[in-house]
């Protein structure tokens, strides 16, 4: 089963770390993800820009609507996610506490994915 | 991370908001930094064991408030409040203020809060300091490292700057559409003299500077968060990113400036660029151009280029003549005067250059620049002579060491 893990945490708290202490995070999950790799049970993972640089394309409307910023005004924000391959929820809780016995605070969202395209692009 | 050092970082993030909330509460600048600065000790003290609230500056505006409030009362010999454990983090009283914090009230409060840093008695290095001690929380110390002065003289300065804007009348109605425009424009320029006291610093003092670079980056995020529709606040922070991006390639290891055709671009911060390419991209699509967004475009042409020659030197030449337009200046058309240089060569930016000699000639870069353009056109004597006045006028060693290659290369041709 694949799953989605949707990392929200406070842009603002994110945003206000020290480079060496975001260093520090990044070089935290890497060891984890490294593992998960090895395994074969990591997928794309990415880590989005702040929610500034977002655009909203609201399609209740027609035509729809363009606004700037992210979709939704929340206490967290969408900053990142991970796509993995699991046996089952348990496993995914498993990985989700390792990833955020690295980066504390916030919350993820464990959400199983219905369908996967892998279009093959890459930034 | 640890928890303390967690928490240390949640409260700068919530600062800003809890004290403009705080502000407009008590109207008075020391008694609603007193209320932030006691919320922060409760939180300190109760985060651990309670954990932390879900919207932290909601939970220390209302602290805050009711701790200042409990004071003013006990010494009324009223009822006290409860004690702020017994207030759930969800509770109705927190609910009602985080909704007011998210509202409308909430974005004018912290632009206030920005705004009477910027007041006009005050010069600018005031208006500086001010905004990093009281919007962004820095310590005297910690300012004072970026100016390089002493603490003693930061800390005058700062109850001098605060006793002027405890003086001024700051009206505490929430602002009329224009009134707002105003404040923010006011605000945007502030932001940007925080980030250029950063940038300018010359290689030996960058490291020590280069927070505030930061605290201004992080400043505009806060902006463009309450006003997001605002080209020109995504402008400015496209602008600062991008070049806040070449801040490890600007300096070589005896802190002698790089220019940006001899910058290793390998070195320049790639999500940094992103982002301020990604703003730009937004802003260009209000059609509503100005004076930040467009130099964040002439940084975008260079962050873009993947080699100095790929400079699209044409276009920078058009920008640098859209902002004469926008804000004349013979800074700007010095500027520009580059541009000219790559595309039609020394002779061409010369003719430029010249009639700017009333206006600039106190200024380095008038005279850094017209030296090159002398020096290419193999006018030696004038070259050297505009090389010298350059050294005179230049305001830190990394300049004139820079300039001083130049007569190195002038001597040995």
């Amino acid at each position: 089963m694949f799953y989605a893990l949707l990392c929200y945490h406070q842009e603002d708290v994110v945003c206000a770390w020290t480079k060496e202490e975001d260093d520090a995070v990044m070089r935290k999950l890497a060891v984890v993800q490294e593992r998960l790799a090895r395994e074969g049970r990591l997928g794309p993972v990415a880590r989005l820009l702040p929610t500034t640089a977002a655009t909203t394309l609201r399609k209740d409307q027609d035509p729809p609507l363009v606004l700037d910023g992210p979709f939704a005004e929340t206490k967290e924000q969408l900053l990142g996610f991970y796509l993995l391959d699991c046996e089952n929820l348990e496993e995914a809780l498993g990985i989700a506490r390792e990833l955020g016995a690295a980066n504390p605070g916030g919350s993820y969202e464990i959400r199983p994915v219905g369908l996967f395209v892998d279009g093959g692009a890459r930034p | 991370m640890d928890e303390a050092r967690w928490i240390g970082t949640t409260l700068a993030a919530a600062r800003p908001q809890a004290l403009a909330a705080l502000l407009r509460y008590f109207r008075d600048l020391d008694l609603a930094e007193e209320a932030f600065q006691e919320a922060c000790l409760r939180a300190l003290r109760t985060w651990p064991q309670n954990g932390p609230p879900r919207d932290a500056a909601a939970w220390l505006a209302f602290v805050g408030r009711n701790v200042a409030l409990d004071t003013v009362r006990r010494r009324a010999k009223q009822t006290e409040l409860p004690p702020e454990e017994a207030l759930s983090d969800t509770g109705d009283a927190e609910a009602e203020i985080a909704e007011r914090l998210d509202g409308a009230d909430y974005r004018d409060d912290v632009l206030r809060l920005l705004f009477i840093c910027c007041h006009p008695d005050l010069p600018t290095t005031q208006q500086i300091a001010l905004a990093l001690r009281i919007v962004s929380g820095l310590s005297v110390r910690q300012i004072a490292r970026a100016f390089l002065v002493t603490e003693a003289a930061m800390e005058q300065r700062i109850t001098r700057a605060k006793a002027r804007i405890g003086k001024a009348d700051v009206p505490f109605e929430p602002p009329g559409p224009v009134e707002r425009a105003e404040r923010l424009g006011v605000v945007a320029a502030m932001v940007y003299l925080v980030f250029n006291e950063g940038y300018s610093a010359a290689g030996d003092t960058s490291a020590a500077r280069e927070p505030l670079c930061e605290e201004a980056i992080r400043l505009a995020r806060l902006l463009l968060r309450l006003f997001p529709a605002e080209p020109e606040v995504m402008g400015l922070a496209a602008l600062m990113l991008l070049q806040h991006a070449r801040a490890g390639a600007r300096f070589d290891a005896d802190g002698a400036t790089i220019l940006l055709d001899r910058q290793d671009r390998a070195l320049w911060n790639r999500p940094m660029i992103a982002e301020g390419l990604a703003l730009l991209d937004k802003a260009m699509r209000h059609r509503r151009p100005g004076p930040y967004q467009v130099q964040a475009a002439i940084a975008a042409l260079h962050a873009r280029a993947p080699a100095a020659e790929d400079t699209d030197w044409a276009q920078i030449e058009l920008l640098y003549g859209t902002l004469e337009i926008m804000q004349p200046s013979p800074v700007v058309t010095l500027n520009r005067a580059v541009a000219v240089a790559k595309l039609r060569g020394p002779e061409a930016a010369l003719a430029l250059v010249e009639p700017l000699g009333d206006k600039l000639a106190g200024y380095f870069h008038y005279h850094g620049l017209r030296g090159a353009l002398l020096m290419q056109l193999g006018r030696t004597r004038e070259a050297r002579e505009g090389f010298m006045t350059a050294i005179g006028l230049a305001t830190t060693a990394a300049e004139a060491a820079h300039i001083r290659t130049h007569l190195d290369g002038l001597s040995q041709g």
